[in-house]
């Protein structure tokens, strides 16, 4: 293993903290300050809920703290107790039994006024979010994206948009007050930047050695995630950015003797973080980029600042995982390019179909047009029942003596 | 040069010496809970045999699961690499090697020079395993050895729908209860190992010759059951349970560690 010194330590991460932890307090005194919580889908619209001074809150994002916190286990298994079965997505069973008991690391989210489901990333949020509608007894709003398999044609495109109509009506009922369209525009414009300083902190990992890896990206995520819309996580990414593009210029890698540059496919394991980027950095392989964090900046071109509406229903319906497979593959093979991989690793994800899906022909694809090498890790994001880390070793010391073999080393 | 494999694996642990890149000796034997132990006191036994002291060999690899425990190697591999190389000696034009383990199988394809192309492992599972044939085996109170010879004289093998070793161990067991023969029996086991081999191997690319590694390469049943689901024939070497430690060996040998 790697020993950390002091110039691998990132920074920001102070900062990142205290930011989640006020957010975090900010949403369970809302009711005290008047506010309303609204629970909302990690790739759901979420520039309306900040334009009507609703506080969103990410089941999804507090079911990877309870991942990283070792807290999973026991509330799947409380969730399999419930009735649910072992096959469901893991986030979908922490965050139902969560709410039962207020576990997790933070004693559970705020109680939601209402729900805001979007199907842009799976169709399990759509059962997931009806049972916490009766479980809270508060309303919810589905925002329905058909999948995109070519083009998108004009109807799925027309019915889009008339969902993001009706959805602003959905908020004017439930918070009272008349939709606020200036207000949205000033948003999604902060929104846009967000995804585009959130694009540059990631771009600095083209820099060879990386001054952060994946494994950063997928913390640092944190606030794409929950609070893009808004002016803080501007000056976070900025000050990010800067310190990222500061240890360039000094030469500091996140990794020791970086020799070897990886990209990652799928969700972080959650609970196996340290032990994958201390495995990783042992070979001096440096996973230097990810599909799953670099999803929130894929549609950014597709924003118009002039069109608020109809661009916020093209971009959420373009989302990674609501497009095929070829188009995910242009994605990828483009970071594989821009990032210089020298092998993909690829997490096959028992809880998440829709991303895991295709994996085997994409690792494929990658072997046959670039020549290296490919891994498949088995396991899950959170449910670490799913995951053996001497198997898991065996294959990854494999993986790096196949990226070894092809550079003739 | 004298050079030295030691591969440990779940259920036996394998020691190759070469001399100038040729078969010297070899050991096998059980793992146990002590994987340091297994490996040190075959490596030991077989020298001693040998007549070899360990200071007059000049490298040593360890493979295997247990291959971190053996403080004594130079140099660690994985089984992939190993048996790509040990398979790669016995026959240059191998192009997919099948290797059966105790706790997993493997499937890898090789480029015209050696070098793995891919690979493919079993997750999690025992299915398709050594140590999957080992718990049937003891279901229907049969010799290992016996397998094949009494799944070869079945007329009509059994079905086997599970693909989990304990389940499959009920279902077997159920069969029994329902008159089925243990020839019947058996050819399903080797059948239903047989399918999930085949699938992986489709994974990385069927691309003959193939050859068959691991100790269950030594069971003929489940190598016919292979051919019959990959439509083409399967080479099994006369090394094939060493093939790990013989690859570990070869690599040894390419570097001389101690003098």
């Amino acid at each position: 293993m790697t020993e950390k010194s002091d110039n691998t330590k990132i920074r920001s991460v102070k900062r990142m903290k205290e930011i989640m932890t006020a957010y975090y307090i900010d949403a369970k005194t809302a009711g005290q300050n008047g506010k309303k919580v609204a629970w909302i889908t990690s790739g759901g619209p979420v520039e309306p809920l900040i334009a009507m001074d609703v506080i969103p809150v990410y089941p999804e994002n507090h079911s990877a703290m309870i991942g990283s916190t070792k807290m999973a286990i026991d509330l799947c298994e409380k969730a399999e107790a419930m009735g649910y079965s072992r096959d469901i997505c893991s986030y979908a069973r922490a965050d139902i039994a969560c709410a039962t008991v207020n576990g997790g690391p933070i004693g559970g989210l705020p109680r939601p006024d209402f729900l805001v489901c979007c199907n842009n990333i799976c169709g399990t949020v759509m059962k997931w979010y009806e049972v916490q509608a009766r479980y809270f007894n508060v309303p919810l709003f589905i925002f329905d994206t058909p999948f995109i398999h070519t083009d998108f044609s004009q109807e799925a495109r027309t019915y889009v948009v008339k969902q993001m109509e009706e959805y602003f009506i959905f908020l004017e009922e439930q918070c009272g007050k008349k939709f606020d369209r200036d207000k949205l525009k000033d948003v999604v414009k902060k929104s846009v930047e967000a995804q585009r300083l959130w694009k540059e902190v990631l771009a600095t990992t083209k820099h060879n050695p990386a001054p952060m890896s994946a494994f950063d990206a997928f913390f640092h995520l944190g606030l794409i995630v929950t609070l893009r819309g808004t002016e803080t996580v501007n000056d976070y990414y900025t000050e990010l950015r800067d310190e990222m593009n500061e240890r360039i210029q000094n030469g500091i890698g996140i990794i020791q003797e970086q020799k070897y540059r990886l990209l990652w496919d799928n969700l972080p394991l959650w609970y196996k973080t340290k032990w994958l980027s201390d495995t990783f950095a042992s070979h001096n392989a440096c996973l230097v980029a990810d599909t799953y964090t670099s999803a929130w900046s894929f549609v950014i071109d597709m924003i118009d600042l002039d069109k608020p509406v109809e661009s916020l229903a093209m971009a959420y319906s373009n989302v990674y995982i609501n497009i095929s497979i070829d188009r995910m593959y242009e994605n990828l093979s483009t970071m594989i390019t821009e990032w210089k991989a020298d092998g993909l690793v690829l997490h096959s994800n028992r809880s998440c179909k829709p991303y895991s899906f295709g994996q085997y022909d994409t690792a494929r694809r990658v072997s046959d047009e670039f020549g290296i090498p490919t891994l498949m890790l088995e396991a899950d994001m959170l449910d670490g029942r799913l995951f053996n880390e001497s198997q898991a070793q065996t294959r990854i010391d494999a993986f790096i003596e196949l990226i070894r073999q092809r550079k003739g080393e | 040069m004298i050079s030295a494999g030691i591969d440990i694996g779940s259920i036996t642990s394998k020691v190759v010496i070469l001399d100038d890149g040729r078969i010297y000796g070899s050991k096998i034997g059980f793992t146990g809970y002590n994987a340091e132990r297994a490996g040190s006191s075959i490596y030991n036994s077989l020298i001693e045999e040998l007549g070899i002291k360990h200071e007059n060999v000049n490298s040593i690899v360890a493979t295997g699961y247990g291959r971190n425990s053996v403080q004594f190697a130079d140099k660690t591999y994985t089984e992939i690499l190993c048996h790509a190389a040990g398979a790669f000696y016995n026959n240059s034009d191998i192009r997919t090697i099948i290797d059966i383990g105790g706790q997993d199988s493997k499937v890898i394809s090789l480029s015209a020079d050696g070098n793995v192309k891919d690979f493919c492992m079993n997750d999690k599972c025992a299915a398709g395993t050594g140590r999957f044939l080992e718990v049937i085996a003891r279901a229907l109170e049969i010799d290992l050895e016996n397998f094949a010879r009494l799944s070869l004289q079945s007329g009509k093998p059994a079905s086997i729908s599970t693909t989990c070793t304990v389940f499959a161990e009920s279902e077997v067991i159920s069969l029994i209860a329902k008159g089925e023969s243990r020839e019947n029996i058996i050819a399903g086991i080797h059948d239903s190992v047989a399918s999930r081999l085949s699938s992986m191997v489709y994974r990385v690319g069927l691309n003959p010759p193939v050859m068959m590694t691991g100790g269950v390469a030594k069971n003929s049943g489940l190598v016919k059951a292979i051919e019959n689901r990959l439509g083409t024939g399967v080479l099994v070497p006369e090394s094939a349970q060493i093939n790990g430690a013989l690859g570990a060996a070869l690599l040894a040998a390419k570097q001389n560690y101690r003098q």
